[in-house]
Formats: structure tokens, sequence, C-alpha cells
């Protein structure tokens, strides 16, 4: 039989405010335990939460990008249950009415095809802390820094189909939340992580599956092989006679499996019911338009205009806008360059990128700026330096040896234009080669090449390859 | 100096009758005497007590004092107190000192009072005769034999004893105005919203109030001008001027409507109650006040309503107490959830166990809709009851106690009973309404209290019109004798 997975994520970003949803502690990653945890986090007798306005802002960003409503009026309520890194005994977060509901963004798939995910609600709430059972011989302990940490959980509808599909979500909703600034992305801290419900149905039906719950998945690479191994699992199932059980799984990237968690660790009733402590967050319109004009281009907007403004291909266009921080770069190289907005591409995908990438870097800690960059494009453009020559000059600015006319000055480098000078080495070439020479006008066309490489020899690569090639074609003949 | 009221004790302080001192020193002295009988203190902060009073005084020496300073008053020991035990009435905070000030506790420090202690209460507020206190019964001065009322029963019984001139309390379904009727004092409940909760410890979060209780409305007006206004650590608080409500306490109140609820007056209300209500009706109709008959037609809903809302929320906010951070852990712990249900097996009594129980069946998948929904529009229903009540009337009036005090024991082996003592002030809790009860005489030698209700942010209205009773009558003046016979 064939069958279709069915897939629906629940994506926690972690809102990156300076201070926490419901208290002035900091929210910095990485403080010695305990450090950033006020008495409002530790969920001492008598104290209240008090929202922090600044993470209602950074929710009805999303929202407004993804094209959802915004409620005008939703409501924060408590989710019970008892955990020693839930110090209230009850999570604070959105349950009946979420600030958000509804909306969609478009996933590109590797072959390049394209296809829109429905994403159900967003609604804020506040992070557990951690429980820490390695370093406890026989105890665990307990660190409440995360204790109330913004976050926006971000719920799709089941629209997803394969492994890839989800991956190509996630990815999508990573970068939108980058570029909205409302999260920092970064998955090993945990600031981005999803939990996803899988479900298989044989191919053609309609009603759903029982789904499995997914946790703990905090890479792109982990989604993609949990939800594999749980649709081979599911399959295995009910291909030999049985019935998927609706169960919350770990997934185990160690043993690149997902087992069910113990059933103290699932709890069945949370006994939802709205937050006497917090009044009803109410939005005027006012409130909606200030967030709306301050919204930034968004990636697929930035996409289509980098097609049409500076005529990229869509895989160029796609990959310079990965991110906010590169897709800015690139523009102000072709900003200041003056120059082909192709060339910059070609540099910034290339050249940069590679460099980037072998010393582990973000576009943003770029050892060569964009005003540098452009410096040495221009030298491209207006004959100072060949291409090839270029590639040696960006290696030594990316070794910090100056700017590119530095360079060019400091090692000689600037391309040889004069006609009369590149006769002249032709003249000596052609002296030089009287075998080649007679070969070649025997009718040997593909020693022209052997031409070019010696009179580019003989000026250390600086004369003008297009000058050099329209000379040699002419007195080679003769 | 105990027989003067808070307000004539502020006078003889800036007279420099006396010191803050000596008064101070009065106070602590009566309380080390008396209070064996009354248990209304869980803890006695002498030192800091007659360190604060010695301050005081350096302030009213160099002339920079306010009405309050020096002014000695007990704290009901639900409110947080910076290095002092706050213990909820409970075994679960017995070792519990809070290290920060609740924000009446810092405001009313800030005003320059005294404080001469923590008073006694029902377990986290939730009981109606101080009974269910870790601490043991608190006693009612006018008869020891019986209960002060609760939750805010120590905080009413020092106060009728003198052994404070004023003290905080909190007020869920009645736990200010019940015990102040019970014990013949004057107790305010503020709108909700008016006093900040934070640093109060949460029985139910929508419903709880901070207040009063004092000898007379003119002390409550002091106290709560210094413990009202907004908070911003508290969202509930609300974010509007707070009045001079001593500079109108003299207006008159003549042509003031005053509606009589019919409900207030069923067969559940004591015959003799019913005639010293009526006695203090004739006294307003005297000062030239109209009195109508009003109907408040669902607040036979209150009591279900209330006893399913306040559970509810308990439910949830004493989840926080799980042995984990502070409080009581159980020596016998075994795993995680052994320690949970141990500590608050022991930790907790019995009557907060049976709310925490109820709360949890209310909130429960499949009940929710039946019982927190149903009750949330009952308590619309009750909300639009005052409403409508309070475009024909100014205030309202009734008992705020269907009997006076009850027996030690009386009604412990049957909460319903306990439950129904709360069915006159529940209602006002429910809409949020600011609720006050003046003593207005007695019964077979015990207090019987007058109830006044008025619209939200009516604080102001209702002390003159207590005030106004008050200048007329000394039932407010009456003490029990003098060795709580």
């Amino acid at each position: 039989m064939e069958w279709e997975t069915v897939i629906g994520l629940e994506i926690h970003a972690q809102l990156n405010t300076s201070s926490k949803i419901f208290s002035a502690a900091a929210t910095a990653y990485g403080a010695e335990p305990n450090t950033q945890a006020c008495l409002v986090d530790l969920g001492y007798p008598g104290v209240l939460p008090v929202l922090n306005v600044e993470t209602v802002r950074k929710a009805v960003k999303f929202g407004l990008a993804v094209g959802a409503t915004i409620s005008r009026r939703s409501v924060f309520a408590r989710k019970n249950y008892f955990y020693p890194d839930l110090p209230k005994g009850y999570q604070i977060s959105q349950y009946e009415l979420p600030i958000v509901e509804g909306g969609e963004v478009e996933i590109v798939l590797e072959d390049g095809s394209r296809k829109r995910v429905g994403i159900t609600r967003a609604h804020l709430e506040e992070d557990a802390g951690k429980s820490l059972h390695e370093d406890f011989h026989g105890m665990s302990g307990i660190d409440l820094n995360r204790a109330g940490t913004p976050l926006v959980e971000i719920v799709s509808e089941p629209d997803m189909r394969s492994a890839r599909e989800a991956v190509a979500y996630m990815k999508t909703i990573h970068q939108l939340v980058r570029y909205l600034e409302i999260c920092d992305g970064n998955m090993q801290e945990g600031s981005f992580r999803c939990d996803a419900n899988v479900s298989v149905r044989p191919k053609g039906e309609h009603a759903f599956g029982t789904r499995a719950e997914l946790k703990n998945l905090n890479s792109f690479r982990f989604i993609e092989k949990a939800i594999n191994f749980e649709v081979e699992r599911q399959i295995d199932i009910i291909e030999s006679g049985g019935s998927v059980s609706q169960e919350t799984r770990l997934y185990d990237p160690n043993k690149d499996e997902t087992r069910p968690m113990r059933s103290k660790e699932e709890a069945n009733d949370y006994r939802y019911f709205p937050d006497p402590d917090l009044l009803p967050v109410v939005l005027d319109d006012a409130f909606l338009e200030q967030i709306a004009i301050g919204l930034p281009e968004l990636p697929a907007a930035k996409r289509q205009r980098f097609c049409a403004e500076y005529g990229l291909s869509e895989y160029d266009a796609d990959v310079l806008t990965t991110s906010r921080e590169l897709a800015d770069y690139f523009e102000r190289v072709v900003a200041s360059s003056g120059g082909d907005p192709k060339l910059a591409a070609n540099w910034v995908m290339g050249e940069l990128s590679g460099a980037l990438n072998k010393a582990g870097l973000d576009i943003g800690a770029s050892r060569v700026s964009s005003a540098a960059l452009a410096d040495l494009l221009r030298r491209i453009a207006d004959n100072t330096i060949s291409g090839k020559i270029a590639k040696e000059v960006f290696e030594a600015m990316w070794e910090g040896e100056g700017a590119a006319d530095d360079i060019i000055a400091a090692r000689g480098l600037t391309q040889i234009t004069d006609s009369s000078a590149i006769e002249q080495i032709i003249d000596e070439v052609m002296t030089r080669f009287p075998d080649q020479l007679g070969q070649f006008r025997d009718g040997k066309d593909k020693l022209f090449g052997f031409f070019v490489g010696q009179v580019m020899k003989a000026t250390s690569g600086k004369a003008n390859p297009a000058q050099v090639n329209e000379l040699l074609r002419r007195k080679l003949a003769g | 100096m105990h027989t003067k009221t808070l307000a004539e004790l502020s006078a003889a302080l800036q007279a420099r009758e006396f010191s803050s001192e000596a008064l101070t020193g009065h106070y602590l002295e009566r309380i080390g005497r008396l209070d064996p009988a009354l248990n209304s203190f869980v803890t006695v902060t002498a030192d800091e007590a007659m360190a604060a009073a010695a301050a005081a005084d350096r302030r009213i020496a160099a002339g920079e004092a306010g009405p309050l300073t020096g002014i000695p008053i007990a704290h009901k020991d639900i409110f947080c107190t910076s290095g002092v035990r706050t213990s909820c009435g409970s075994r679960m905070l017995d070792n519990f000192v809070s290290p920060y000030d609740a924000t009446v506790v810092a405001r009313l420090k800030a005003a320059g009072v005294v404080m001469l202690g923590k008073t006694n209460m029902d377990e986290f507020a939730m009981g109606s005769s101080n009974e269910t206190s870790f601490y043991g019964p608190v006693r009612n001065p006018w008869d020891t034999a019986r209960v002060p009322g609760g939750s805010s029963g120590g905080s009413a019984a020092a106060v009728a004893a003198r052994l404070a001139p004023g003290a905080t309390g909190t007020d869920t379904g009645g736990s200010i105005r019940q015990p102040a009727a019970l014990t013949g004092i004057t107790g305010l409940k503020p709108t909700y919203g008016r006093v900040s909760r934070f640093g109060m410890i949460a029985f139910a979060s929508s419903l709880d109030q901070a207040g009063t209780l004092t000898a007379s409305a003119e002390d409550a007006a002091l106290l709560l001008g210094a413990m009202a206004g907004f908070d911003d650590k508290d969202s509930t608080s609300v974010d509007r001027e707070v009045p001079d409500y001593s500079l109108h306490l003299n207006d008159s109140i003549a042509g003031l409507r005053v509606g009589i609820p019919v409900e207030f007056f069923d067969e559940g209300l004591a015959g003799e109650n019913r005639v010293r209500i009526e006695q203090a009706l004739d006294v307003y109709r005297h000062l030239g006040c109209e009195i109508v008959e009003v109907s408040l037609p669902n607040l036979a809903l209150s009591v279900p309503t209330y006893y399913v809302v306040a559970p509810a929320e308990c439910s949830s906010n004493l989840s926080r107490f799980d042995g984990v951070r502070f409080g009581y852990r159980s020596e016998q712990s075994g795993d995680l959830f052994d320690m949970y249900s141990r500590s608050r097996g022991e930790g907790f009594g019995d009557e907060v166990k049976r709310r925490i129980m109820t709360g949890t069946y209310a909130l429960s998948a499949g009940y929710y809709d039946a019982y927190y929904l149903k009750a949330q529009q009952a308590r619309q229903l009750i909300s639009a009851d005052f409403k409508a009540a309070f475009e024909k009337v100014d205030v309202l009036m009734g008992p705020t106690t269907p009997t006076p005090a009850f027996e030690i024991g009386a009604k412990t082996a049957d909460p319903i009973t306990m439950y129904l003592n709360d069915i006159y002030t529940i209602g006002v809790n429910l809409a949020g309404l600011p609720g006050m009860s003046i003593p207005c005489g007695l019964v077979d030698g015990l207090p019987v209290g007058l109830q006044l209700m008025g619209p939200a942010f009516a604080e102001s209205r209702l002390l003159q019109t207590a005030h106004a009773y008050q200048k007329e009558t000394d039932w407010h003046r009456q003490l029990p004798a003098a060795d709580f016979g």
C-alpha cells in the first residue's frame, strides 16, 4: 500500500527581549544557574506577573508578517501541572484566545517548487526552567534562569507531507523570525525549537491517522531524521496489523530513534483557565498600525525585488535573501560599486561566502566589508585588474593586508592595457617561439591558447585578457 | 491610651501628648498580657516595633510627621513582611521568612506606621471562623467561647480588644466585614483594584482585596488613604487617583438614597439581628436619607458561584507550595511525586485541601463548562444586579451576617453551614465592589454589624455614610469586658 505522511509543527521561538515576559529579570543566555531569576520567576508567595509589552509587539509583528488575524483581545491562561522546573505549578500561556490566528507562509522545496503552509495560531507564553539530571548523583538540579523567558508558539496546520517539507517550513519560519528581529534563531541554545505531530494514512484517504507528538527537535537535521524514523515506525506497525497509539515520543539523536515518554512526564489534564492576575491584552488600531509601518521587507518580497530590480535568477535571489544581513550586504556592494549586480552577486555568493564558510563566520563578522568589496569590484569594472587577479587581491584583503587599491599598487597588479606595450610583449613571444608560430600558421589553431598563456606569463597575468586576445589574433595572422 | 481611636491617637501624637514609644510600649504590654486568652497574634515584633517607634518620634520631633507617623498597627499574616515570618496561618509557611514587603506593608511603612506584629488568620484565608489556622483558633474578645469570624479573625479580635488601634485584613468573600461584624468593629473592603495585591499571598486572585479593620470609619479613611493606589507590580490594580478620604468625611448625607435589598432579609436572618439593622436604618432616616427597597434577584447564586470560582483559583494559586523552593517539605520524601504529595498532604490543613480538591474538580476536563464557566456567567448576572440597583440608589444596606458570633466548634463539622455564614458578604466580592461593616448594636451581649455597599470606587461615599452614623451612635466605642469574660 502507498502511504501518505501528515505533519504539523509547533515551533517555539524565544522572543529576544532583554527582560522576561512577566518580570524584570534578564533573559541573557548562559548565566550562572539561578542568577537571572527574581522572586516573580521563582514563584514566591504573593508575587504577581506584569506583562512585558515588548513581547506583544513582537508577536504582533510575526502575525502581520504571515498575514494572520491579530486578536484585538487575547487572554492569558494558566496551564496547570506540577514539575520542579515550573515554579508556580502552572505555566502562563494563551489558550482559547491567542494573540495571532490564521495566516500562512510559502515554502520553497529543494527542487524549486513552492507550497503554502497554513498557520493555525501563534500565542505568547512563558518558558519553564531547566531540570539538570547530570552532575547531581541521584538528585536533580533546577536552574530557573530560563523560567519566564518569553516564547511565541507557532502552530501550523497539518499541511506538510514529508520530512523535507517540514524542514523547509521550519527554515522558512526561522528565516522569518530573524528577518523580523524577534528571535535570534539560535537552535543550539534552544531559542528556536519544535515539536512535530506526525501521522500516516493510506494515500487518497481523507481522515487523519493517529498521531504521535515528537519532542526535543532542536536541529533541522534531527527534525528530518526523527520524522523519517517515526513514519517508518508507524507504517511498520500498521502493516503488521497493529495500530498507532496517540502519545508523546522523545527523539534520541544518539540512537536515532523515537521512544515514548514516561507517563509521569506527560500530564493529562492541564485545567486551563484565564489567569486572574493578568488583564486581557486589548490592542487598538493605532498600536497595530505603528507595528505594521515598522515591518521590514520580508524574504518573499525581497526575493522578488532582487529578481526584478537586479535581473538575478531565482536561485541567486533565494541565496542572497537567506538572511537580512546577507541581502543588505549585497545591496550595499551593488550601490557602492555602482556596477553590475550580477558581478556583485557572483562575488558575494562565491568568494565571500566561501571565505566566510571556511572561517565559520557570519556575514556580520566578515573580514571584508561591503565597501571594501565594492572597491575591488570597481577595479574589475574599470579594467584596472582582471577577475582572476581580483581573486588574489580578495584573498589579501581577507588576510587583512589593506584596501584593494593598496594591494594592487603594492603588488604591482595593475592591468596592462597599453596596446603598444602588449604588442611589444607579443612580438617578443613570437620571436621566442618560432616553431610554434610556424605550426600555428600552418593551421594548428589550438596553439592560440599557448600564445595567450605565454603573454600572460610574461606579464605576470596583468595584461588585459581581451586586448591580448585581440592583438594576438591580429599579429599571429601575420 | 488604648480607648482612643486611631484618629484620636494621631492627633495626640501630633500634639506630643505622648510619644510613639510610649504608645507602642502600651500596646505591646497589652498584647503580652491579654493575647494569651485570644491568640490573635501569630508573631509579635516587639523589638522592631520599639525601634520603629523611636524613629517615628524623631520624625515627629523634626516636624516631618504625617497623620500615621508613629501609629502602631498589626498586619494580617497574609501580607509579606521583609525579614519577618509570613505564615498565612499554615504549617506550609511556618518556616517562611519573606524576603520582601507587600506593597500594602511598604506603603504603610512609608507613611510611618509601626508594625506590632502579624495576626492570626484562617489558613490561606480559607474560613469564616478562624478555626482553620495552624496556630489554633482565635477567640472573640466579647465571649472567648465564640469565634471572632474569619478569615481576618486575628486582626478583628486584636482591634476589638484594643491590642492595636487598627489592622490590615483581606476580604475574598467577607473576610474583613464578617469578623468586623462579629467583634463589633469597623471593617472596610475596598473596590477590587483599589489596593495593590502585590505581596498579599493569593487565595482567589479575582476576588482578593486588602482593606482595614479599625474602631471607626474615620480611622479607616486614614489607613485606606495610605494603602490605596495604582501599583505597577499588580496588573489588576487600577490607575485612578486616590481621593483624600478624610477630607469629606463630615459632608452631610441628607438626601442619600439607601437601597435595602429584600434578599438580605430572608428567613436566614436572626430576629434580633433584624431588629438591630432596622434600628440602624431609623438612624439614617433621621439623618435625612431616603430608604427604598431594591432587589438583587440573583443573589441566591452568590454562594454556589463563589464556591466554584474561589476554589478553582486557589487550586492553581496554591500549586507553588510544593516543597521545592520554600515552605514545608516532608522529611519522609521518596521520589519527586512522593515529595509533592507528602509535603502538601502534611503542610496543608483540611479546609485548604477541601478547597483545592473542589477547585481542581471544577476546572477538570469535562467539568469546566458545567462549573467554572457557569459560575463566571452567574457572576456576570450578580454584577448586573448590583449595577441595576446602583442606578436607583447611592448605597445599599443590610446585615453583614445572619447571626452574631457562634461558638467555637459549632460549625466545623458541616462546611456548608459555615459557608452560608458568608451569604450576605460574597456578592460584593463577586461584583468587585466596596463594602463596609460597622457595629450597630448588641444581641445577647454580642456585636451585630450593619453592612454598607457602594458602586465601584465609592469608598469615600461609604466612609461618609458610616461616619455620619458613628457621629450619632456610640456602638463603635463599646468595648468588650476588660477580662474578656
